[in-house]
C-alpha cells in the first residue's frame, strides 16, 4: 500500500478538502443568482483585513478551541463527547453564579474564580454520562446528546423563573458587576498597537492557547495522558497493563467536560457580561468539527478554531454587505466539515494516487 | 515424476508490495497426485505465493500453468474453475448456516435451493464415505469442534471439484489426534490422485506427511527436495539461512522453596460459563510448569486470573503472600508489583497498543515505574527512548528504532519487545501464553533460551501453549488440561505425545472419558 508523505498527510489533504468545500460552496452561491468572487472578497475583508475583523475571528476562535479540546481529550480515550452545548451552557451558569453572587475586587480573581466555577460546572454535567458509561455501558454519545437537551431546558427554567431579574423582558441573569468586565485585546498592552477599536476578543484567547498547551502536555507527556491514549486504543490492553477503565473513563470525561464548561468565560464573561439563554450558540457542536479537522491535536484544534472562526465571522459579514443570506453561512460550515471530516479519506485516497503516479512516472524515467 | 506430469507449475513469479518484495522470481513445479509442503519464516512469501495461485493478487510477472496448460487467475473464480480449492487457517463459514448450507453457498443452481441441497447431501455422503471425511451435514457449524469445521472446509473445495487443494497452516487449531485424522485425509485424497499443498512452519508435519518440500526464505524460493531424503536441521537451515538448535538446551531444574501456590481457582466468564474448574497446582523456583491443552479449555483464563485480568475465586499465594482474585488489588498493576509479569497470549490484542511506538509500549504496564518519571507531573520519554534502545540491542528487536510503531514489527519482533519488558524486570513469576505463535524459527530459539535463563536465575514460569513441542522440550512438569479441569500431571521425561494428546482429549490413560 501506498503511503502519502507526511507533509502532505497534514498539510495537503485539508487544504485540498478546503478547496473542494469552497468550490462547492461557489456552485451554491452562482446556483441562487449570487457572484461567489464578491462573497468571498467580503468573507475575508471582514475577518481577516484588520483589527476588527480579527477581533471578532479571534473572539469565536477562542470558544471553539475550547469546545475542539474537550472532544479531542475525549476522543483519546475513545470517547465521542457530543454533549460540549450542554457541558458550555452549565459552564456558563457556573460564571453567571460566581459573578453575581461572589464579591470579586478586580477582574483577575474574579478571571480565576469563574474559570474554576465553569470548569467545575461543565465537569459535573459531563459526570453522569461518563458514570453511566463506565459503570453500566450506557453510550456516552448517547447520554450526552440526552445531556444537551436537559441543559437547555435547565437554563430556560433557570433564566425565567429564577435568575431573572423582576421586571426585565428578557430571560437572563442581570448584568454582571463592573468588576468581573475581563479585558478584551485592546485593552491589553501591545495587542492594542493592532486591536484600535473596541472587539469582543478578550484576555481569554491566551487562556485557550494555553489549555492547549496544557491538553498536549498531559496527552503525550505525563502518565495520566499516557493511561489516557492507551485506555483509547484498546480497553483490553489497558486492563491487561492494569489501567483502570472506570477511573479513566472519569477522568476524561471530567477534564473534557471542564474545559467544554471554560468556553463560556469567553462568551458569558467576556462578551455578554450576563448569562442569556443559548450562550453557547452552537460551539459545542462546532468543536466536533474543528477536533475532528484538527486531526485530534491541540495544534490542529488551534488551527481549525481559527478557520472556523473566520467562517462564522466571514458569514456574519456576508449576511450584513451582500444580498446572500446569512444561512449561507450554515452552508459553507457544512461543506467544510463534509469534506475535512466525513471526505477526508476520500481526498487521501485521491492524493495518494497522484503521488503514486508521480512516483512511478520518475522511476520509470530514473530506468531509462 | 509421479503419474503424468505436474499439477502446477509456477514460472518466475515475482510480486512486490510498494518498496517490498514478497516474491522473487519463484519456480517450482508440483507433480500430480503428491502432498506438497512448503515451508519458511513468516514474511517468507508463503501466503503471498498462494494468494496468487488463489487468485487474491496478480503477479507482477511470471507464468502458471495447470495441468500443463498456461492458466490466468484474475479472481478467485478462475482459481476455482481451474480446479483449485482452498482452506484458509481461519475458516471462512457462517457459523449459524447448515454444513450442507455451507457447502453449497456460492455454488448454488438456480433460484431455489432446494435441488442443490438434496444434490449436495447425496455427493457429501459419497465424499464422506471415500476420505474419512464424516461431518452431520445438517449440523449447524457453530456446534461443531474446530476440527469438523475444517473439515467442511476441505468438503466444500472438493464439492466444487476442486483436484488441487491447498491447506493454510491447517493444524494450528487442531489436537493431536485431530492433525493425525486431517494427515490421513490429505494421504487417501492424494491416493485418489488429488494434489495437496501444505502450508506450514511445523517440521514434524512435513517430515510426517509430504511427499515433497520447497523451502521459501524473505521472498524466494530456496530449494526443493524430496522429504525422504531431507532432515528437520536441513530444513530448518534452509529457512533461516544458517544452523538452529531445534532442542531446547537445558541443564535439569533445581528447584528451591514454593514461589506460585494455586488452590481451587475458578473462573466464571461473563456470560456465566465456568471456564477454569477450580484447579490446583505449585510451582517452585527454578522450575517451568507447561500447560499442555487444545485451545479453548481454560488456559487463557488460568493466566488471566493470575495476571490479576479475570475475576476468579480460589485462593493464589505467591511467596507466601495472597493474591487477590477480585476486588481491590485484583489487578494488572499491583500484579506487577507483587513480582508477576505476565506475556499474554495474544500479544497484538493485549502485550502491545499496535499504534504505540516501540518506547510507548516498552513502558505499557510499567509506565509508573520510578525510572520513567522526571518528575511528579511529567514521563521521562527520553529516559524511556534511552531503556527502549538498550532492550532492544539486548533482544536482538530488528529493526532496533525505539520510535516505529509497534504495527510496523514482524509477529517475532513484537514477541521479543514483550518478553524483553517481562523478562527484564526481573520478575519471581512469569505468566507466559503462547511464547512463539507467529514467531520465527531463529527468534523461537532465542526467546526460549530466555525462558530458560529465567529458569534457571531461580524464577518460577507458567508455561501455556498450544505446541506440544514448545511444552515438552521447556517444561519441567507438564500439566495437560481439559474442560475447564486439569487432567494430570506427567513428567516430560517419561511421558509420550500418545499420552498427552489423550489427556488433551478429556481420556484418562485408561482410555476413558473423564
Amino acid at each position: 500500500m501506498e503511503r502519502l508523505p507526511k507533509w502532505a498527510d497534514l498539510v495537503l489533504v485539508p487544504l485540498v478538502s478546503l478547496l473542494l468545500a469552497a468550490i462547492i460552496a461557489a456552485l451554491v452561491i452562482i446556483a441562487i443568482g449570487q457572484d461567489p468572487w464578491e462573497a468571498i472578497t467580503v468573507m475575508v475583508q471582514g475577518s481577516l483585513m484588520d483589527g476588527y475583523g480579527w477581533g471578532y475571528t479571534l473572539y469565536y476562535a477562542t470558544s471553539f478551541m475550547f469546545t475542539g479540546l474537550a472532544v479531542t481529550l475525549a476522543f483519546h480515550a475513545s470517547l465521542f463527547n457530543i454533549g460540549g452545548e450542554g457541558q458550555a451552557q452549565l459552564g456558563g451558569l457556573g460564571v453567571a453564579l460566581a459573578c453575581l453572587f461572589l464579591p470579586w475586587p478586580h477582574w483577575t480573581l474574579a478571571l480565576l474564580g469563574a474559570t474554576l466555577a465553569a470548569a467545575l460546572f461543565g465537569a459535573a454535567w459531563a459526570a453522569v454520562p461518563a458514570y453511566l458509561q463506565a459503570k453500566r455501558g450506557s453510550h456516552i454519545v448517547i447520554t450526552t446528546i440526552m445531556f444537551n437537551y436537559i441543559a437547555s431546558a435547565l437554563l430556560i427554567f433557570l433564566l425565567v423563573d429564577v435568575l431573572r431579574p423582576d421586571g426585565q423582558m428578557d430571560p437572563a441573569t442581570a448584568n454582571f458587576p463592573e468588576a468581573t468586565a475581563l479585558p478584551t485585546l485592546n485593552q491589553l498592552p501591545l495587542f492594542n498597537l493592532f486591536f484600535t477599536s473596541k472587539v469582543p476578543a478578550n484576555i481569554t484567547l491566551l487562556i485557550a492557547l494555553a489549555a492547549a498547551v496544557g491538553v498536549w502536555a498531559l496527552l503525550w507527556r505525563t502518565r495520566l495522558g499516557y493511561s489516557i491514549r492507551a485506555f483509547g486504543k484498546s480497553e483490553d490492553a489497558a486492563k491487561y497493563a492494569g489501567i483502570n477503565p472506570f477511573r479513566i473513563t472519569m477522568i476524561a470525561m471530567l477534564l473534557s467536560g471542564a474545559l467544554a464548561g471554560m468556553m463560556a468565560i469567553n462568551n458569558v464573561m467576556g462578551e455578554a457580561g450576563r448569562l442569556l439563554q443559548n450562550s453557547a450558540s452552537g460551539a459545542g457542536f462546532i468543536g466536533i468539527a474543528v477536533a475532528l479537522m484538527g486531526r485530534n491535536h491541540p495544534l490542529g484544534v488551534v488551527l481549525a478554531s481559527i478557520l472556523f472562526g473566520f467562517l462564522f465571522q466571514g458569514g456574519a459579514e456576508l449576511g450584513m454587505w451582500t444580498k446572500i443570506p446569512i444561512e449561507m453561512r450554515v452552508v459553507v460550515q457544512g461543506l467544510v466539515i463534509l469534506f475535512t471530516g466525513a471526505l477526508d479519506v476520500m481526498v487521501r485516497m485521491m492524493l495518494t494516487r497522484i503521488f503514486a503516479a508521480f512516483r512511478g512516472g520518475k522511476a520509470a524515467k530514473g530506468a531509462v | 515424476m509421479a503419474q503424468g506430469g505436474y499439477a502446477i507449475e509456477l514460472r518466475g513469479i515475482s510480486k512486490a508490495f510498494g518498496p517490498v518484495q514478497a516474491n522473487r522470481d519463484i519456480s517450482v513445479a508440483v507433480p500430480k497426485g503428491t502432498i506438497h509442503g512448503i515451508i519458511g519464516e513468516n514474511g517468507a512469501g508463503k501466503s503471498t505465493l498462494m494468494s496468487i495461485l488463489y487468485g487474491f493478487y496478480r503477479a507482477d510477472s511470471g507464468e502458471i500453468l495447470i495441468n500443463g496448460t498456461p492458466t490466468a487467475i484474475p479472481d478467485s473464480q478462475s482459481a476455482i474453475r481451474a480446479g483449485i480449492g482452498m482452506v484458509f487457517q481461519h475458516f471462512k463459514l457462517v457459523q449459524n448456516f447448515t454444513v450442507l448450507e455451507n457447502v453449497i453457498l456460492g455454488a448454488e443452481e438456480g433460484a431455489m435451493l432446494a435441488g442443490s441441497l438434496s444434490k449436495a447431501r447425496k455427493v457429501l455422503g459419497d465424499l464422506s464415505r471415500e476420505y474419512e471425511l464424516d461431518v452431520d451435514p445438517d449440523a449447524v457449524i457453530e456446534d461443531l469442534s474446530v476440527g469438523h469445521q475444517q473439515r467442511v472446509e476441505i468438503l466444500k473445495a472438493l464439492y466444487r471439484q476442486a483436484d488441487i487443494l491447498i491447506l493454510d497452516e491447517p493444524t494450528g487449531v487442531l489436537t493431536p489426534a485431530e492433525a493425525d485424522h486431517l494427515f490421513r485425509i490429505l494421504r487417501g485424497l492424494r491416493d485418489q490422485g488429488k494434489t495437496v499443498i501444505l502450508i506450514t512452519h511445523k517440521l514434524r508435519e512435513i517430515m510426517e506427511t509430504t511427499d515433497n518440500v520447497s523451502v521459501m526464505r524473505r521472498g524466494t524460493m530456496v530449494g526443493t527436495v524430496k522429504t525422504a531424503e531431507t532432515s528437520p536441521e536441513e530444513l530448518a537451515e534452509l529457512m533461516v539461512g544458517r544452523k538452529v538448535l531445534l532442542e531446547v538446551e537445558k541443564a535439569p531444574a533445581t528447584v528451591g522453596r514454593t514461589v506460585l501456590s494455586v488452590e481451587n481457582l475458578s473462573v466464571t466468564d461473563e456470560h456465566g460459563v465456568i471456564r477454569l474448574k477450580g484447579v490446583s497446582f505449585e510451582i517452585k523456583a527454578g522450575e517451568i510448569l507447561g500447560i499442555a491443552g487444545v485451545a479453548g479449555n481454560g488456559q487463557s483464563e488460568l493466566l488471566e486470573a493470575l495476571g490479576g485480568i479475570a475475576r476468579a475465586t480460589g485462593r493464589v499465594t505467591l511467596n507466601g503472600a495472597e493474591l487477590p482474585l477480585s476486588g481491590a488489588g485484583a489487578d494488572g498493576r499491583s500484579r506487577r508489583a507483587a513480582g508477576v509479569a505476565h506475556v499474554p497470549e495474544d500479544r497484538q490484542h493485549l502485550g502491545l497498543i499496535m499504534d504505540f511506538a516501540a518506547w510507548e509500549n516498552v513502558a505499557f504496564g510499567y509506565h509508573d515505574a520510578p525510572e520513567y518519571q522526571k518528575n511528579a507531573l511529567f514521563m521521562d520519554n527520553d529516559a524511556l527512548r534511552a531503556d527502549t534502545a538498550r532492550k532492544m540491542e539486548r533482544f536482538d528487536v530488528r529493526p532496533p528504532i525505539p520510535t516505529l510503531p509497534a504495527k510496523s514489527f514482524s509477529g517475532g519482533n513484537q514477541q521479543k519487545i514483550v518478553v524483553a519488558r517481562e523478562i527484564e524486570r526481573n520478575p519471581d513469576l512469569l505468566l507466559i501464553g503462547q511464547p512463539t505463535r507467529g514467531v520465527d524459527i531463529g527468534a523461537i530459539e532465542f526467546i526460549h533460551k530466555q525462558i530458560v535463563a529465567l529458569r534457571d536465575a531461580g524464577k518460577a514460569i507458567l508455561l501455556v501453549s498450544v505446541e506440544l513441542d514448545e511444552i515438552r522440550s521447556l517444561s519441567d512438569r507438564i500439566a495437560v488440561m481439559f474442560d475447564g479441569k486439569i487432567m494430570g500431571f506427567r513428567d516430560p521425561e517419561t511421558t509420550d505425545e500418545r499420552e498427552l494428546g489423550l489427556l488433551m482429549a478429556g481420556m484418562t490413560g485408561k482410555g476413558e472419558a473423564a
